[in-house]
């Protein structure tokens, strides 16, 4: 770092910590879809055809998760709902 | 039994190559007897980094469709005792890779040889999932930056999952962090993941780091695995990969910015 440098603004973040944070976030989701269940993509299509059919949402106002404890497995399912307008 | 080493990664240009070279080159300097096979059907680049690319007659897939034996495919390395090379074929394309016939030979060269260093192609294609199906340990070479350490993460996944070891339900893949081209002048700038952020992510130990540098290149172009240029860090630091690799404790070197003087701090560069 060069004397020119002190003058520069400290509050940036370093690229390397930015790169850092982006593929924590991506890792972990890779990882988390690779140990789902092959049918649970399918599934989550067609509950958010479901949900479509009475409700307009968004695909990505719906989430699934599959969760494994000791001795049981949670299926979460978050719906986010549009706002009402009326 | 021989131990079967898969130098993989996801990403090209890594250096997979350049370590497979080099680490197999360092354990049969140890006095190991190794064979460095080369996975890269179609793209063959073992023998030019080895220096052998003049003396190839048949290759790995010839000896799997049992058009020549084993003895008459394999290279003997000049330079290094206990050191042999099985080609790739530069002719045929990665389907020639069977599973029984990748086996076959896999099987008589554990006869023979102590460790069996297999080179793997880039991607998550046949050619890298042959390459890695029936190893014991997994070097993922990996270079700090965000498309490399995806990659390596999504190799992890395939060893973990698509091995051999994996589908017999046999004690999983020794895996180990292989960090190349790694430069800690610009780490110390911000400029490039440490090598502690990239144990962080991939979360598996850490079997060394290799700096950047010039002698690696020199070496390709000279046929000559880097580990024999004992005065170049790069060389230095791939001895110390093989030596942990064979269960000694080494500390790493070659990670730490180098001291500059007062007037190249002053004015920065």
């Amino acid at each position: 770092m060069g004397i020119f440098d002190y003058f520069k603004s400290k509050s940036e973040p370093s690229s390397a910590s930015v790169a850092k944070d982006r593929l924590q976030i991506i890792v972990a989701h890779e990882r988390s879809r690779r140990t789902q269940p092959d049918y649970l993509e399918q599934m989550q299509q067609e509950i958010i055809a479901v949900i479509r059919k009475y409700v307009q949402v968004d695909n990505e106002h719906v989430q699934i998760q599959l969760e494994d404890t000791d001795d049981c497995s949670v299926l979460e399912l978050n719906v986010t709902l549009p706002e009402k307008n009326d | 039994m021989a131990k079967i080493i898969v130098v993989t990664s996801g990403k090209g240009g890594v250096g997979k190559t350049t370590s497979s070279a080099a680490i197999g080159t360092g354990l049969a300097l140890k006095g190991h007897k190794t064979v460095i096979i080369d996975f890269d059907v179609g793209l063959r680049n073992l023998d030019l980094i080895m220096g052998c690319e003049r003396r190839v007659v048949y290759d790995f897939v010839n000896v799997i469709n049992k058009e020549a034996t084993l003895s008459q495919a394999l290279i003997k390395d000049k330079r290094t005792k206990d050191l042999f090379l099985l080609p790739a074929s530069q002719t045929r394309d990665k389907d020639a890779l069977t599973t029984e016939g990748v086996e076959a030979v896999l099987n008589e060269l554990s006869k023979d040889f102590e460790y069996i260093v297999c080179d793997s192609p880039a991607g998550i294609e046949k050619g890298a999932q042959m390459a890695l199906y029936f190893a014991d340990v997994a070097i993922v070479t990996t270079n700090p930056e965000v498309s490399s350490v995806r990659d390596s993460d999504r190799i992890l996944g395939i060893l973990q999952s698509k091995s051999r070891r994996a589908e017999q339900g046999l004690p999983p893949i020794e895996e180990h962090l292989l960090v190349t081209r790694y430069n800690p002048d610009r780490v110390s700038e911000g400029e490039m993941l440490s090598v502690a952020d990239v144990e962080e992510i991939l979360a598996i130990p850490l079997l060394g780091v290799i700096p950047e540098s010039e002698a690696v290149l020199k070496a390709s172009n000279q046929g000559t695995p880097v580990i024999l240029d004992g005065q170049a860090e790069a060389g230095q630091a791939y001895s110390d990969a093989v030596d942990r690799l064979l269960g000694e404790e080494r500390p790493l070197r070659f990670t730490d910015v180098q001291k500059k003087g007062f007037f190249k701090r002053l004015l920065g560069g």
